[in-house]
């Protein structure tokens, strides 16, 4: 089977900017992303868990999105104003999809 | 000053605080216990709706007078004007840096609702009465002090205040539950509440019991995870601030010629500190304050202060001012 080429970003963000950063990735232009929930974890502001926190600002979520290797540069510019002065984790790596026309 | 005791002692003695304590010692002493998510969601909101029904109801049998517009004018003046005395007593007592001090103060300036609950439930339990349009009132408190934090944190940077975020903090889900919940009581008034009576007043207690258990599991987690992060200035200020908001609330209070229970109750709007609505504002506005400071300092240090210790001292004030 053929596959082709794409990069994986995957973004760790405080709740509260949850709404903004899906935002940010439409402008980009980006087709389409999953929001996963983070359960907990640990990092520079100590341990923390969301069964130990309560209202939005003590959680964090996971969104993920997958798009062709050209559009990265745009998506990153976008979700970097928006995200460096929060507390999150941007990872990017390379991925393979199937169907290359969905990304 | 017997009576004073007397009136500690049950508050300290009764299921609700006492299950509080539960959950703080639990988490101090590092136990497995865990409050599910969508359990304490789900009880937040059967609280919320609650005590918002219950107001509405309570203000359709007593009437609407005048007291309730200048009540809630005077109580977005205190959600305002709090944080502005925070803030300067913070740079008195701490090394907060001003973005901090500012987020902190903005607390303090805005509600706690569970406290607010648990002052309703000691008026409850003493049998006294209070204007039932306090809730309308504690929903009005909750936004004004953002304001006023955001200013202050403007003269020395930057803040990310727009429309939107403004939409967020007026119509968060715990402002538009219980001014939803007081409408509600306030159109079917008495009527309503013999329809729906047993799901809003039997459990309500047991139900709010629970609820602080998981406040204080959440509370006592926050305490340990703090350690280093919390100095003698800033668990000072946890407990002197509280008292100056609750002797403002008292003298505002007296200006009005609220009830006994009004009193306590403005009293304890303007005591306590919020964790919920400012924190995830500041979140958005103010990325660059800490919320470890924040979040213990209002969850931590003044939230079981004003429950178990702030409450009675408060009624007895109360009483004492109303003649009640």
């Amino acid at each position: 089977m053929e596959t082709h080429q794409a990069k994986r970003v995957a973004i760790i963000i405080e709740k509260p900017v949850r709404g903004r950063l899906t935002d940010a990735l439409d402008e980009a232009g980006v087709t389409g992303y999953s929001i996963l929930p983070v359960i907990g974890g640990s990092g520079r502001s100590g341990k923390w868990s969301s069964d130990e926190s309560i209202g939005l600002a003590g959680g964090m979520v996971q969104v993920i999105c997958i798009v062709r290797p050209e559009r990265i540069q745009d998506l990153l510019d976008n979700v970097f104003r928006l995200v460096e002065r929060h507390i999150g984790v941007i990872t990017i790596s390379d991925c393979e999809v199937v169907r290359a026309e969905r990304f | 000053m017997d009576n004073f005791f007397a009136l500690a002692l049950d508050n300290l003695a009764s299921p609700l605080i006492l299950a509080f304590i539960l959950g703080l010692g639990a988490a101090l002493a590092r136990s497995d216990l865990t409050f599910p998510e969508a359990a304490a969601k789900a009880l937040s909101i059967y609280l919320l709706f609650a005590i918002g029904f219950k107001g509405g109801v309570s203000v359709t049998e007593h009437g609407v007078d005048a007291g309730l517009l200048l009540t809630l004018l005077i109580g977005v003046a205190l959600s305002a004007l709090i944080p502005f005395i925070a803030f300067g007593l913070l740079q008195i007592m701490t090394r907060l840096d001003r973005t901090n001090a500012a987020a902190v103060a903005a607390h303090y300036g805005s509600i706690s609702i569970v406290t607010f609950v648990a002052g309703t439930s000691v008026l409850e339990s003493q049998g006294i009465a209070a204007e039932g349009y306090m809730v309308a009132v504690a929903a009005a408190m909750e936004a004004p002090a953002i304001l006023s934090a955001l200013w202050l944190v403007s003269r020395n940077g930057s803040t990310r205040m727009d429309a939107r975020l403004w939409r967020e903090i007026l119509l968060n889900g715990s402002i538009v539950l219980l001014v939803g919940a007081f409408v509600i009581g306030l159109i079917t008034g008495p009527d309503g509440m013999s329809e729906i009576e047993g799901l809003m007043s039997a459990p309500f207690k047991g139900a709010l019991c629970l609820f602080l258990l998981d406040m204080g599991l959440i509370a006592g987690r926050g305490l340990r995870q703090s350690r280093g992060l919390l100095t003698f200035g800033l668990v000072a200020f946890g407990v002197i601030m509280p008292m100056i908001g609750a002797v403002l609330g008292a003298g505002a209070a007296l200006l009005l010629g609220l009830s006994t229970g009004g009193t306590l109750l403005l009293m304890v709007l303007s005591a306590s500190a919020s964790y919920i609505a400012v924190p995830a504002a500041m979140r958005v506005a103010v990325p660059e304050a800490d919320p470890g400071i924040y979040l213990t300092m209002s969850l931590g240090v003044t939230f079981p202060f004003n429950l178990t210790l702030g409450l009675p001292v408060y009624l007895a004030i109360a009483k004492l001012i109303t003649g009640g």
